[in-house]
């Protein structure tokens, strides 16, 4: 099976503090970390052990600038075959529409059995898995949580609210966001970074996407980010004080009030 | 013994005359004739068979040795030596358990003296009249006492072994059901041979004394109250043809028993009777480094090497390996271990039985020409992923080894493994990452390092050693420069240098984690990236000493970093600038009862032991007693560095039992010397449901309380 992981480098939340910068328009990014989108990492090894039990390939792509290498790097020392780099001052800016459409053209490009993003980003909307799949034309599950492969299609188990689990036949080819918890992705350290280093690294820009320009970038942006601040502590927020169990002893007083406890 | 006969061998001592020239009133094994057959055959072929069968199953024994990965174990060869004299001859570390040790050492030192005539024995055999060179004279005799003693010995000695393996049943003997069958039978089966080979060696010569006593022949002293006088005296009775038989038969049970027993000792866990030596010998002698992946593998080739670590069994070093062999299944390795006390699922006796088994099944000795098993990968067959993560790397299972069994370096290497293979747990690769990026497991901010220094005295002032020259350079490592309640450590420590009259700084945002466990985890790049990086900021500040709190940063800039300015931890400085009257403190205000916690990397890995104690005992008035485990039987607290992340399966915590411990002693302070001993200590307290009864201090938040 021949698969394609779409991995996205974001600032790393647990290890930056986010701040909103002074125009408002993003957060201040001098003193950021950057890592693999967390859900990423799990499609990433779910590709991995599906190509370990089944045979194929994985190949990882991401949409960014040079650095955006950094992560495509990190995923081929966990395993993945090879990675493609998509970047071109004209894709910048782009909407979740513009990056379904880099995309959709990448997979056009090749030839995947099953393209898997994460189910999300630290810093997006959830949206470009599903865009690309109807883009595609292809069958698409979301929140994924289970993968076999049976044959010509594949079981997939999602999750529902409130705890539930449903499994789901999917034909191939198709689209899969995937949900964190479906694996334990395998660790990456400076050793496996460095064995793949001089592994060569296709970059597409329009002309190899064969991609209007029009439709992507800040060009093609259909949906455009106005504002970006830190809400203001509402009404009804209360910080406990005291010791812990001051703190422990109100608490369970306001959960049996507000009927949270019985 | 006659008078009359008791003259003849005084004469014939005094005439150095040789006892081959002597009479004996029963024919010698080498002599006699048993159904037309010479039994001199049977003296032939069993030393030949039985040592054919030894050398050919030490030879498949040492095939695994020649396959693994290369030590370096030929250095420093009169610490070795004094090793070998210390540990292994004078049985240094056998009494730490009174009544196993005391039995050990008169079976150790039975067998050192009756090897001599274990050998002869089988000489004899052949030539009847043998004496070992050297044994012909006054030597001779006096050795002969003392064998006989000996024997007599290591027979109760072993029936005091098989009375506590039957009866008494120490714990640590247990075989847990997860690690197979029990050990009992084994043990007692070998203390059934050694007991025959006593019963044997003192019945063939009772029987040859008892005859010539009767015939009015010269009679060899038998030291009187030993096994073979009373077997004299037993035998006295006797007719000359029971003893004559009874003298044939004791014989070759002996020489059937040694040779099965020779070849029985590479078996199982009695092969420490061969390899000891070897081991501890060969044994670890310096302390608190870890080895480096690859011995002869410069740290700058290491993106050479195919493959990191312990995957498959043969790439242990060697030494490894011959610990597996050297095992004696004593368990006071584990008895000591942490991990396992509170349920973790480690037990390092286990970690080498379970090396040996698979040796052992990959090398078979039977049947003869069968081929070695290819070895399948470690970890999911014969060790678990969460065993290995268990380790606390406290040092206590090697401080007890009889025989100088390691177990940190096979921990780390096994972990490097894991890390190659990308085996790590979800919750140490955050941290772990967080390292990579920002230098510290929590992944905060470089610019915040120095932040606690904001919370100083006025009056202490702290340089920022990278802008202004300081002849001491305080490394304060992660822990004290980000957690909130440790931040008063380093401004302990702080206060203390300023007031010791310490020329300091620090290095702030150009300081990394120290990489102690970076480096225990088997994250070895990671480490030599912030050790790269920590050097070059350290020999840059052009400090010509480096002074530290916490006993991990100590550890690892002092045994694993090289090329630094000497460290010391702020406890010894404490003790140094006490003694020199350049800090004086203030007398105990309160009627507390404080006791002491050794942090594992500043006592058994560094012999910290008296400077923390004589730095409380500079506080006038403050009572101090001791806990029952303390010094190199201290009890780890549950582990620093990157363990404060690690998610164990445990059925309590390590701190739980160490706080009961200081509870117990009467105490209702502890004092450490380490921020991740507070941590834990501080926890455990909380745990153990002991607030308000029992607190915790850090030895420099002690002192600077108390600064006068």
């Amino acid at each position: 099976m021949d698969i394609l992981v779409c991995v996205k480098r974001v600032p790393d939340t647990a290890e930056n503090e986010i701040e909103v910068n002074k125009s408002g328009s993003d957060i201040e990014r001098d003193d950021l970390v950057y890592s693999v989108n967390e859900w990423d990492n799990y499609a990433v090894e779910e590709a991995i052990q599906i190509r370990d039990n089944v045979g194929g390939t994985v190949t990882v792509v991401t949409i960014g600038d040079d650095e955006s290498e950094e992560v495509l790097r990190r995923e081929m020392a966990m395993g993945a075959d090879s990675g493609i780099l998509v970047s071109d001052k004209a894709f910048e800016g782009s909407d979740g529409k513009g990056i379904a459409t880099l995309l959709k053209a990448v997979v056009e490009k090749g030839k995947y059995d099953l393209i898997l993003t994460g189910a999300q980003a630290d810093d997006g909307a959830g949206q470009v898995g599903g865009m690309l799949a109807a883009m595609l034309d292809y069958p698409y599950a979301s929140l994924v949580n289970k993968v076999e492969v049976k044959g010509d299609a594949l079981t997939v188990g999602r999750e529902i609210e409130g705890g539930n689990q449903e499994m789901n036949e999917i034909s191939l080819p198709c689209v899969l966001s995937i949900q964190t918890g479906i694996n334990e992705p395998r660790y990456v350290g400076i050793r496996g970074i460095r064995k793949v280093a001089s592994v060569e690294i296709p970059t597409y820009g329009p002309g190899d996407l064969g991609v209007d320009a029009s439709l992507v970038g800040t060009a093609g942006e259909k949906v455009k980010r106005l504002d970006y601040f830190v809400p203001v502590l509402g009404e009804g927020a209360e910080m406990l004080e005291g010791s812990t169990e001051d703190i422990i002893a109100k608490l369970i007083e306001y959960l049996k009030a507000k009927g949270g406890l019985k | 013994m006659d008078i009359h006969s008791f003259f003849k061998y005084y004469i014939k001592i005094r005439k150095g005359e040789q006892e081959q020239n002597m009479e004996n009133a029963l024919i010698a094994p080498a002599q006699y004739v048993f159904l037309f057959i010479p039994t001199i055959i049977f003296s032939l072929l069993i030393p030949i068979i039985g040592v054919a069968i030894f050398a050919y199953i030490m030879a498949l024994r040492m095939a695994p040795l020649a396959k693994a990965a290369p030590d370096k174990r030929f250095d420093q060869i009169p610490q070795r030596i004094f090793n070998v004299l210390k540990i292994w001859l004078a049985q240094y570390r056998q009494p730490r358990y009174r009544t196993a040790g005391i039995v050990h050492i008169v079976i150790f030192f039975g067998f050192l003296i009756l090897s001599i005539r274990s050998c002869s024995l089988v000489i004899i055999g052949l030539a009847p009249d043998f004496v070992m060179p050297g044994f012909d004279g006054v030597i001779g005799h006096i050795y002969n006492v003392l064998k006989d003693y000996a024997a007599t010995g290591v027979l109760i000695a072993c029936c005091i072994a098989a009375w506590r393996r039957v009866v008494v049943k120490p714990a640590r003997y247990a075989v847990p059901a997860k690690y197979g069958k029990d050990h009992t039978a084994e043990a007692l089966f070998v203390l059934g041979l050694i007991s025959t080979l006593m019963i044997s060696e003192s019945l063939f010569e009772a029987t040859e004394v008892a005859a010539n006593a009767k015939a009015g022949l010269h009679v060899e002293f038998l030291a009187p109250l030993s096994l073979v006088w009373f077997f004299r005296l037993m035998l006295m009775a006797a007719s000359e043809g029971v003893l004559q038989g009874l003298h044939i038969i004791a014989y070759y049970i002996h020489d059937l028993t040694f040779f099965f027993f020779l070849c029985f000792l590479p078996l199982g866990k009695h092969f420490h009777v061969i390899t000891s030596l070897f081991n501890v010998f060969f044994m670890r002698v310096r302390r608190g480094n870890i080895k480096p992946v690859r011995y002869g593998i410069d740290e700058d080739a290491l993106d050479q090497l195919e493959s990191f670590g312990v995957k498959k069994i043969e790439d242990f070093t060697w030494k490894h390996l011959l610990d597996f062999y050297s095992c004696a299944d004593c368990g006071r390795c584990s008895d000591n271990c942490p991990a396992n006390a509170v349920g973790r699922p480690l037990s390092p006796r286990f970690i080498s039985i379970k090396g040996r088994d698979t040796l052992f099944k990959n090398y078979p000795i039977y049947p003869y020409g069968a081929a070695f098993k290819k070895s399948e990968p470690l970890i999911g067959s014969v060790y678990e992923e969460d065993e290995i993560w268990s380790c606390t790397t406290c040092g206590a299972c090697e401080q007890e080894c009889p025989i100088g069994i390691e177990y940190i370096d096979k921990i780390v290497d096994l972990r490097r493994g894991m890390v190659d293979e990308g085996l790590v747990p979800q919750s140490l690769q955050k941290p772990l990452k967080a390292i990579e990026k920002r230098g510290n497991p929590w992944g905060k901010m470089e610019k915040k390092r120095a932040e606690w220094t904001s919370g100083l005295p006025e009056g202490v002032t702290v340089k920022d050693i990278t802008k202004e020259p300081a002849d001491m350079l305080y490394f304060v490592d992660s822990i004290t420069s980000y957690d909130d309640r440790m931040q008063s450590i380093g401004q302990a420590t702080a206060m203390i240098l300023a007031k010791g009259g310490a020329d300091f700084g620090i290095l702030g945002k150009d300081e990394k984690d120290a990489g102690n466990e970076i480096r225990r985890f088997g994250e070895e790049m990671l480490f030599q990236n912030v050790k790269q990086m920590n050097t070059e900021a350290i020999l840059e500040s052009g400090a010509t000493r480096i002074v530290t709190a916490d006993p991990h940063a100590y550890n690892v800039l002092k045994n694993d970093y090289t090329g630094l300015p000497p460290v010391t931890h702020i406890s010894q400085f404490i003790a140094q600038s006490v003694k020199s009257g350049a800090l004086r403190l203030k007398s105990a205000q309160d009627n507390k009862v404080y006791t002491y916690h050794d942090p594992c990397y500043l006592g058994r890995h560094n012999d910290v032991y008296d400077d923390p104690r004589a730095a409380l005992d500079a506080i006038s008035g403050l009572k101090r007693v001791e806990m029952e485990r303390c010094g190199d039987r201290s009890f780890c607290c549950g582990g620093g560095g990157l363990m404060l992340f690690y998610e164990p399966e445990e059925e309590q915590r390590m701190g739980v039992l160490r706080v009961e411990m200081a509870a117990k002693a009467g105490a209702n302070v502890i004092v450490t010397a380490c921020p991740f001993c507070l941590v834990n200590m501080e926890d455990a307290i909380k745990v153990a449901g002991l607030e308000g009864q029992m607190e915790a201090i850090d030895l420099s938040e002690l002192v600077a309380q108390h600064l006068a």
